[in-house]
């Protein structure tokens, strides 16, 4: 694997379905063990450094790291020296100095990770960007969809169809998932009222549409996106209840799908918004998986990162 | 009694001549003169230009001197071959006031490397509310002719109305910064499927243009005089093109950096690339390079916007928009104005980076070029030579420049402000 992973498109289909299988093998290892703990980064440090507010995030990298008996610094922008100005160069500098070996960062700024990586020595994990990425997001959701539809090891995605729907533009979570799903071989579809597409869209390596229902009966991972309420005040269209209407997935809708189908959310959800409680909480939804997989997978990717031995 | 002779010079490219200059100004130009002079200059394989003229420089005093300084900037300047440089208003305070514009015209000319010329705020402090004091500047010592808010858009059209009739009463011209705010909220980079992919907000083209045709039709309506500021897109192109066509009194400036850079640099996060309008796509800036090679685009203007470090090594939202240009622009007017041959048309090159950013100006002492009579503001190029750019070495105290490591052609030899040498043998005098 590369130095970094700033972008879910830095990994060829080889490198992912490593990064799949590893976290595979890591889930295994640590079945029935009384402490859920490998020794592989021991004497390795990894610093979550957060300028955005992301518990579930923080807490997934720094279990992960901690579960691979790494060193783990959180670093929170509040409160601390950025709070008084500090540039992120400058806590760049600071890090590199005491010797991190991978850097977690989750910041505002699209871009700003690469920033970060032509700064520092040790190894850049993007754990999402303003409106741009998400990688590990991304390999969790491969992941649990590669559990989901029964493949293993060594399996990618291939003929698998995703549909993406609701804030695409804004999406960190979209932009990650349709460049790795597509290297899996999965067929992604977003679906999103054409204000929250982004320009180009037609570019992408995917298909997109306006319309929830005729996508539905097609798919067989249906993943839905946060949708900020802020959005609204923007007339990114005019209302909740008219954004409930056409693009939430709710109990009726989710009868159109297929019997294998499945519901995935990055969380956190707005219930009643984009998703009706009774489909969040239905034996289709994926979303507590999710967030265990996601350790597993953020595990695989310190390891890979970080060569394992210290 | 100075006199400086100027041996075997090519102005505009044309006829080796010699050219005597007594007391600042342009006495006698022959095949051959013999004449005592004070300084002689060898002008063997020089190409001789009017004194570059920039209708669009951001020299940061008052207010940012860690970022530029009058001095730093007219050295900048000189270097790169210019006599006279427009200051634009967005200092701090805002250059909205006579008070300002004194300061500011004095200070360059207590310098003396290049002529400073303050350009005066539109509104009270670039606020968009209020009209500033037009008059007061037009009638002030330092004359000002050219009123901009650049940076912000003057976007009221009532407002702009106004201004547009109110500079009538002194040959004003109100340069426009187009760009229409509510298009472009937290706009990054220029909108388009690469924006989409990087996830950074984009700013439309539409907001430019929008802009330019409703100025150039309020423009017609009372005509007045129009100036539109750095022009980046191949649809502002078709709407100048087609104002002219109309008879409106418009005028246009593009930037070298949108003559030569494209929005695939917005790939690295590397903040030295963002500037305000963005770099745009390839087919923009093949639109921007044909309308500045056929007249539609007026002139060169180098939007020179030096940024301290801490303002540029930074993530990209946070960085301020803006990147050098007075010591690159000939070179790159150079490389547009070449045919495929590497013929260069010098008469255009004269034009678009000095007779007619004078014009627009009013600044009757340049822009006049290598003729008799003319006050001696002059700059020699040779154009065998290049350059191959690094910010440290450039004169200008912020190093923001977007061209680090490229070899550019030309080479400006010497500057001369009222005959007085400002750069020698490529170096500032001072």
């Amino acid at each position: 694997m590369k130095r970094h992973l700033l972008s879910a498109a830095d990994l060829s289909r080889d490198e992912a379905i490593a990064v799949l299988d590893t976290a595979e093998q890591i889930e295994t290892s640590l079945q029935g063990r009384e402490v859920k703990k490998l020794p592989t980064l021991r004497g390795r440090t990894v610093v979550n450094l957060f300028y955005e507010d992301s518990t579930r995030t923080r807490i997934s990298f720094e279990l992960a790291a901690k579960r691979l008996s790494a060193d783990v610094l959180n670093f929170s922008a509040k409160g601390s020296s950025v709070s008084k100005g500090e540039s992120l160069k400058d806590t760049a500098l600071t890090l590199q100095a005491m010797g991190a070996d991978a850097v977690v960062i989750r910041h505002n700024a699209s871009g700003s990770p690469w920033q970060l990586a032509s700064w520092i020595d040790g190894s850049v994990v993007n754990a999402g960007d303003g409106t741009h990425e998400h990688p590990t997001q991304a390999l969790l959701d491969a992941f649990t969809m590669r559990k989901r539809a029964g493949r293993g090891v060594g399996d990618g995605l291939d003929g698998l169809k995703v549909t993406v729907v609701g804030d695409v533009l804004h999406s960190r979570v979209a932009r990650s998932n349709v460049l790795l799903l597509r290297t899996l071989g999965a067929e992604v579809t977003l679906v999103a009222p054409p204000t929250l597409l982004p320009v180009g869209i037609e570019t992408w390596p995917c298909a997109f549409g306006y319309d929830l229902d005729q996508a539905l009966p097609d798919a067989d991972v249906v993943m839905m996106l946060r949708v900020q309420r802020e959005r609204m005040n923007a007339s990114y269209f005019p209302t909740e209840r008219e954004y409930a209407r056409r693009y939430g997935l709710d109990a009726a809708r989710a009868g159109s799908l297929a019997p294998q189908a499945i519901v995935m959310h990055p969380g956190p959800m707005n219930r009643g918004m984009e998703i009706a409680a009774e489909v969040a909480d239905s034996a289709r939804s994926t979303v507590v998986e999710q967030v265990a997989n996601g350790v597993s997978v953020r595990m695989a990717v310190l390891y890979l990162l970080l060569g394992g031995a210290a | 009694m100075t006199t400086t002779l100027i041996q075997q010079v090519h102005p505009l490219g044309g006829e080796a001549v010699d050219v005597l200059i007594t007391d600042a100004v342009i006495s006698q130009i022959a095949p051959s003169i013999d004449a005592d002079a004070d300084v002689v200059i060898d002008g063997t394989g020089l190409i001789g230009l009017p004194g570059l003229v920039d209708l669009h420089t951001h020299l940061r005093e008052p207010g940012r001197e860690d970022a530029e300084t009058i001095e730093t900037g007219s050295r900048a300047a000189a270097l790169g071959g210019y006599t006279a440089v427009h200051a634009m208003a967005n200092t701090d305070p805002v250059a909205d006031t006579a008070g300002v514009v004194e300061q500011v015209y004095n200070t360059g000319r207590e310098i003396g490397l290049v002529d400073v010329i303050p350009v005066g705020a539109v509104t009270v402090g670039l606020g968009g509310q209020q009209l500033a004091e037009l008059g007061a500047m037009a009638d002030s010592a330092a004359r000002v002719r050219v009123f901009s808010d650049d940076g912000v858009c003057v976007s009221d059209p009532s407002l702009m109305r106004r201004a547009l009739e109110y500079v009538k009463a002194f040959d004003g011209v109100i340069a426009q910064h187009a760009e229409e705010p509510r298009l472009t909220v937290g706009a990054q980079m220029n909108e388009s499927e690469l924006s989409g992919k990087l996830g950074l907000t984009g700013w439309p083209a539409v907001a430019e243009e929008s802009i330019i045709a409703r100025d150039c039709l309020l423009a017609e309506h009372v005509g007045s005089r129009l100036h539109i500021c750095h022009l980046s897109t191949a649809g502002s192109v078709e709407i100048i093109r087609w104002a002219k066509s109309r008879g409106v009194n418009v005028t246009a400036e593009v930037t070298p950096h949108h003559l030569l850079l494209t929005e695939q640099l917005a790939e690295t996060y590397d903040p030295i690339y963002k500037v305000n309008p963005p770099l745009r796509r390839a087919e923009d800036v093949d639109a921007l390079r044909a309308a500045l090679k056929d007249g539609t685009i007026d002139i060169v203007a180098t939007d020179h916007a030096p940024h301290a470090a801490e303002d540029k090594q930074c993530e990209w939202s946070a960085a301020r928009p803006g990147m050098l240009g007075l010591e690159q622009a000939l070179s790159i007017t150079i490389m547009t104005l070449s045919n495929e041959a590497g013929e260069v048309d010098w008469e255009r090159v004269a034009a678009v980076t000095s007779t007619v950013a004078a014009q627009i100006g009013r600044l009757a002492e340049h822009g006049q070029g290598i003729v008799v009579g003319a006050p001696a503001n002059i700059t020699l190029l040779d154009p065998t030579a290049s350059v191959v750019v690094s910010g440290t070495e450039l004169a200008s105290k912020s190093h923001n420049t977007p061209y680090e490591g490229l070899e550019l052609p030309g080479r400006v030899k010497y500057t001369l402000l009222r005959g007085e040498l400002t750069v020698k043998n490529g170096q500032a005098v001072r």
